[in-house]
């Protein structure tokens, strides 16, 4: 039970986001309206996608310096749990921009970008898929992992401040500081943060932790 | 020593190069049917082939031949030579030994590319330099981060479609910097219009040069 707070408070969190985030009042602004609460549920997937990709590459360089079964298989489960979260992310934006933009692709940078993101993790998995010995596999699938974060880290924190854009906080549109003075949004918005991103790293431990005992059974068998 | 190191390993690449003329005259060839059929494709219509896609065509072909160019520079090698490298060189002096040598080769290509394309297809450039030195910083910036994919996909079994699903999407932030600075060359626009995307373009190659480095010895010992 001491040990499981954190997943008690996933869950509580969660439920406060989605009842509070659908029934809350939120500021009312042109094109936006209603949709503004998709605050709650799309950006916290990009918060999540970048924490738990970062935790993939962690888990990456600990395997190179250290080679254990653990490092590589945190680092996959969390790199798929990274793509969950990247695709959902995805796929809210790609909904709130049929609202409000009146296309749900309209060849914007930040699509773009995040496409391009999920790109380089689907090349990792297909790069892990072709190996069939296990550490052979691992190292390089390492390698790739952290090449590409390299790689991402331009793609998402750099172009998209270079170009214009029709998201908000780029080109003249307003960011989330802008319209968010009266502190309503941030109520819900920072537990949903927080909410989501331990759903997410709750999923990379379970999911590791299943990993690891089918391994060791396949061994004893 | 790592200097030393590095100036023998290009030089063994150019010498092994220039005794196995098939590779770069195939290089070459490539080029030139690539262009050509480029040509032959909108030469009928001319008038459709409009600045923008001129650009974003010759950027293309320019990502082709370099993925082509460089994905060998880790399969040519065999199982024994590269044991013997193991044991005599240093991993940081084979990367950036092949770095510098991949670049190389790579500025040869995007100028010979640049200039069939620009004599068969017209060339409307405004600020030749300018168009020049983005082609510079392409070549640079394709060569680091493909040699780097090109070492880790040699690994693998299937490695020709691994080093396309790789690098692509690697190197589509540095694509999409090029072609808007190349855009600005060619339209002759203001040098200082383009400071941003030399920076970021520079920025780039420098992280990936430095991650390259760090990384390679763990692939190496393989």
């Amino acid at each position: 039970m001491k040990k499981n707070w954190w997943k008690i408070l996933a869950v509580v969190l969660l439920v406060y986001t989605v009842v509070a985030g659908m029934l809350t009042e939120v500021p009312r602004l042109a094109i936006l309206n209603e949709t503004i609460r998709n605050l709650y549920f799309h950006v916290p997937m990009w918060f999540g996608m970048i924490l738990i990709l970062l935790v993939s590459v962690i888990y990456s360089i600990k395997y190179l310096r250290n080679p254990t079964i653990k490092s590589d298989v945190i680092a996959h489960e969390a790199a798929k749990v990274g793509i969950l979260f990247g695709v959902l992310g995805i796929v809210t934006g790609m909904e709130w921009a049929k609202f409000t933009w009146g296309e749900y692709w309209s060849n914007d940078p930040k699509q773009n970008g995040a496409a391009i993101g999920l790109l380089i993790y689907f090349a990792y998995l297909v790069l892990r898929s072709s190996f069939s010995e296990q550490q052979q596999r691992a190292r390089i699938s390492a390698v790739y992992n952290i090449f590409a974060f390299a790689a991402l880290i331009p793609l998402l924190f750099i172009l998209p401040r270079l170009t214009d854009s029709l998201h908000p906080g780029n080109g003249g549109n307003p960011g989330f500081n802008t319209y968010d003075l009266d502190s309503r949004l941030r109520m819900v918005f920072y537990p949903a943060v927080i909410g989501w991103t331990l759903l997410g790293i709750w999923m990379v431990n379970v999911k590791s932790r299943l990993e690891i005992l089918r391994q060791r059974l396949y061994e004893t068998v | 020593m790592l200097f030393k190191e590095i100036l023998y390993l290009i030089q063994k690449d150019l010498v092994l190069e220039w005794r196995q003329k098939y590779a770069l005259n195939g290089m070459l060839l490539y080029v030139g049917s690539v262009v050509f059929v480029c040509y032959l494709s909108f030469g009928m219509r001319s008038n459709i082939l409009v600045a923008p896609v001129w650009n974003a065509m010759l950027w293309i072909i320019l990502l082709f031949v370099s993925v082509n160019a460089i994905a060998k520079s880790f399969m040519q090698e065999n199982r024994g030579r590269l044991l013997y490298f193991y044991s005599i060189v240093s991993p940081q002096g084979i990367i950036l030994a092949k770095i510098i040598y991949n670049t190389m080769l790579m500025l040869l290509l995007a100028v010979i590319c640049f200039v069939f394309y620009g004599f068969v297809l017209g060339n409307p450039v405004q600020d030749v330099p300018m168009f020049l030195l983005s082609i510079l910083l392409g070549a640079v910036g394709f060569s680091t981060s493909l040699t780097m994919i090109s070492s880790i996909a040699s690994k693998a079994a299937n490695s020709s479609t691994l080093m396309a699903v790789l690098s692509f999407p690697v190197i589509v932030p540095m694509l999409l910097m090029l072609i808007k600075m190349s855009k600005n060359a060619m339209d002759g626009l203001d040098r200082s219009a383009s400071l941003d995307e030399l920076l970021t373009l520079l920025a780039i190659n420098m992280i990936v040069v430095t991650v390259s480095y760090i990384l390679f010895p763990y692939l190496w010992r393989s």
